[in-house]
């Protein structure tokens, strides 16, 4: 694909809209295309975090393993939303392993060219951070309620079984 | 005697005559409810005659204070609300709502007695009145109406008797409901007692209620007479508490997070006793029993009270688990949203909330203390 | 006897007394969860008819009676579905009836999902747990005359695979012409191979024009109130979204008082609200 090219469909995905022009060839800059076929990972925990990824179509599954119920998925990720952000904290390691449940189309990030452009444009560190953040408070309201078990049996003293 | 419809035909009655409307009563087949002493409190109950009526009885009431007193005459209505209001004769406390027996694999109705009661309610006040055609509104203006409500509801005859002194917690007159009865009634007394005579100004509500008294020994009353018995009444207006029956809804609506609600609670003990004496409150639960053999099942209609603990719970959870939200719901009910259900307020100024609550709380008080912040 | 009382109403029957009804068949769609179906009794002598979203005071013998919305086919009159998520001691009664036994229905009571109100837009249904039971005779209704809706879009939330409900038909709705079904689900397993994560997350997934949309909405509280957040975020105007309220309910007519919010009555005022209606008292805890 040409730069011409990823910088349009660039443009398309849900996390880059309405942004700036210039700041979309900057990241451009960073970007490539990248597939990945159905039952492999994009990266597993502790691994480092080079990259994210702005899906554009498939799906893939956070785990967390390492329990004695084997592999436990989290939550799965699907087309115009972003993988990762372990790239931007350091260590910068992935907390969990990403499965491709079905395959994958995405657009790769290269987290250390991202990370040298924001320290030099301030600018365009802010977009993207601003844009981060709406995602992590998003996920974390998510994963407020999914914590929340409201589809389960409410059992104890104010909701007991009758 | 001819009532011309749209006036209201004014006589005076001795206490002679009262007994003779309550035979004429019984003589169509009405069974006669009305006060009477009974655990030392005046109690709504079936009178034989009136001299069941409780005669120089009076009563004295403050917050979570009941009291009855010996009166200096004998007057028989110098008393005030009742502890139990009239509710449990339209609506009973506890109603069988059907009988089912298995029959092989099927379920078949058993049958029911029908309630064929037909009550004459005497000496009610004009604030129960008032509760009465609240009640009615609630149980038989939707699409789905009470049908044993009605039933008794239908029938009903009723004497009110119009408040010559006021409790030390009604309120009646702040709500429009008191202390004079103006419609809905059959028959209206006003009782008049001073050293020389006892006698009765007798409003006539109805046909029923012209029929009643036609063959009664009756006399037309002075113009002193009678308005000696309206001073009474007016006298009777003169009350401390009251409540603004205009701003009380929106007030209330307004202040669903007002730090009063949790004030309060700190006080209420959730017995729900405000719920039960109050005349207008209907909300029911049901009871699903069967007998040892598993063959006959029963449901029945208990009163409920919005202070149990349960009243809000579904499988899933519970929507009202603090003292603070039951009261709310109860007050809000109460005073504002039965507005926005009803078109009126659920509130009748009888003030028995206010005696019978066993740690006092004052709903005007509440009010007040809503609104002065 | 007395004026002191003008009756101008008609006679209603026995609103309180439940009419008989005879279980044809008893499926279970999980295992806590199971629908009830049964052959459609008469209501004071007219044939059982019911608009979708609308619910039954289902009776088990001498055990009570509990609210359950019916989940059938409103076009099939000779039969009613109720499905049932077994939790207290009258849906444990229910769920072990057999074939042939008799249970009482009281009913159909409440309001309807706006079906009319929908003509000619895309329908976004999203519910969650039981709450996609209301909303069966919905989806069958918009079948039936399909072409007098736009899109009809079924985002689902559910606890795990095994907690979903109606499944064969999910499948068979998703492959309709547009028709787009959507099911994401708390807690996966390696065999699973949808969505993971809470109902909200599948907005992102799908293009919707909120003009010419019309929401409705069930699910757990919590879940009505995240998913009522995503649509305006999205452009719903309060009045195109639509939900089903559940409340304590021991009459279903409004006499008992016991599903009160604030001045609304949930069995006859709704279960189902145009947002508008409620959105202000779901807003107040514990009313």
């Amino acid at each position: 694909m040409q730069t011409q090219d990823l910088t349009e469909s660039l443009h398309q995905h849900p996390f880059l809209r309405n942004m700036d022009q210039e700041l979309i060839n900057t990241l451009t800059s960073c970007a490539s295309n990248v597939v990945f076929q159905e039952g492999n990972y994009l990266f597993h925990e502790s691994e480092d975090a080079r990259t994210f990824y702005l899906i554009r179509s498939g799906r893939v599954a956070l785990e967390a393993g390492g329990s004695e119920r084997g592999q436990i998925r989290i939550q799965t990720l699907g087309p115009g939303e972003v993988l990762g952000w372990s790239w931007l904290i350091a260590p910068y390691r992935w907390h969990f392993d990403a499965y491709a449940v079905e395959q994958v189309h995405a657009f790769a990030i290269d987290a250390t060219c991202l990370r040298t452009k924001s320290e030099t444009d301030w600018h365009f560190g802010y977009e993207m951070l601003r844009r981060f953040s709406e995602v992590l408070e998003r996920r974390l309201e998510a994963t407020r309620l999914q914590l929340l078990d409201i589809y389960g049996t409410v059992k104890g003293d104010k909701g007991e079984k009758f | 005697m001819v009532l011309q419809s749209g006036t209201k035909r004014i006589l005076k009655l001795t206490p002679d005559g009262l007994e003779q409307i309550l035979d004429v009563l019984h003589k169509i087949g009405f069974e006669t409810i009305g006060p009477t002493l009974g655990n030392d409190a005046i109690v709504y109950e079936t009178i034989g005659s009136i001299d069941d009526l409780p005669q120089g009885w009076t009563d004295k009431q403050e917050p979570a204070a009941y009291r009855i007193i010996k009166r200096n005459d004998q007057a028989y209505f110098g008393f005030n609300a009742a502890p139990q209001s009239w509710k449990r004769f339209l609506y009973p406390p506890d109603r069988t709502l059907f009988r089912i027996r298995r029959k092989g694999k099927g379920l078949e109705f058993m049958e029911q007695e029908e309630n064929t009661a037909e009550l004459a309610l005497i000496g009610v006040r004009p604030c129960e009145l008032e509760a009465i055609t609240i009640q009615e509104r609630v149980f038989t203006s939707s699409e789905q109406r009470d049908d044993s409500y009605l039933a008794v509801r239908k029938k009903l005859f009723i004497i009110a008797v119009n408040c010559t002194s006021s409790g030390g917690n009604c309120f009646c007159a702040s709500m429009n409901t008191g202390p004079h009865a103006k419609e809905n009634f059959d028959l209206a007394l006003t009782e008049v007692v001073n050293a020389n005579e006892h006698f009765f100004i007798v409003e006539i509500g109805s046909e029923t209620g012209l029929s009643v008294i036609h063959d009664v020994e009756s006399a037309e009353p002075t113009e002193d007479e009678v308005e000696t018995a309206a001073g009474l009444v007016r006298q009777a207006e003169s009350q401390i508490r009251k409540l603004d029956l205009d701003t009380t809804p929106k007030l209330l609506s307004a202040n669903l997070e007002h730090p009063e609600w949790d004030e309060v609670s700190k006080r209420c003990l959730a017995c729900g006793n405000c719920t039960m004496v109050c005349p207008t409150c209907f909300c029911s639960t049901v009871e699903d029993t069967t007998d040892l053999s598993g063959k006959l099942a029963e449901r029945r209609r208990r009163w409920d009270s919005c202070f149990t603990l349960d009243f809000a719970k579904v499988a899933g959870g519970n929507f009202r688990t603090s003292p603070r939200s039951r009261y709310r719901q109860w007050l809000t009910h109460k005073l504002s949203s039965w507005v926005d259900q009803f078109g009126k307020s659920g509130c009748v100024g009888c003030g028995r909330c206010i005696t019978w609550c066993p740690v006092g709380i004052d709903i005007t008080a509440e009010v007040q203390k809503i609104t002065g912040t | 006897m007395s004026e002191t009382f003008v009756d101008t109403g008609t006679e209603t029957g026995t609103a309180m007394v439940p009419s008989f009804a005879t279980i044809r068949k008893i499926t279970w769609e999980t295992d806590d969860t199971f629908t009830l179906i049964i052959d459609a009794p008469q209501v004071n002598g007219l044939p059982f008819s019911f608009k979708p979203g609308q619910f039954n005071m289902v009776y088990a013998f001498g055990t009570g009676e509990s609210a359950i919305s019916i989940s059938s086919d409103p076009f099939k009159k000779s039969v009613i579905a109720h499905t049932i998520h077994r939790v207290g001691t009258v849906t444990s009664h229910l769920s072990r009836l057999k074939r042939g036994d008799m249970i009482g229905i009281r009913g159909p009571f409440g309001s309807a999902w706006p079906l009319d109100k929908a003509a000619g837009k895309d329908v976004c249904i999203v519910t969650g747990g039981i709450g996609i039971a209301p909303l069966r005779p919905t989806i069958y209704s918009l079948l039936r005359k399909r072409s007098e809706y736009g899109r009809i879009i079924i985002l689902y939330g559910a606890r795990s695979p095994l907690d979903l409900l109606y499944r064969v038909e999910l499948e068979e709705w998703s492959k309709m012409p547009d028709v787009e079904v959507i099911v994401a689900v708390d807690r996966g397993d390696s065999s699973w191979k949808g969505h993971i994560g809470v109902v909200t997350n599948l907005f992102s997934y799908i293009k919707l024009d909120p003009r010419a949309s019309i929401a409705m909405v069930c699910g757990p509280e919590v879940m009505m109130k995240f998913t009522i957040e995503e649509l305006q975020r999205r452009g719903f105007a309060q009045s195109q979204i639509h939900v089903s309220l559940e409340r304590n309910m021991k009459c279903g007519i409004g006499l008992c008082g016991h599903c009160q919010l604030g001045p609304k009555f949930i069995c006859k005022d709704g279960p189902v609200f145009a947002l508008p209606d409620v959105q202000y008292l779901l807003e107040r805890k514990e009313l």
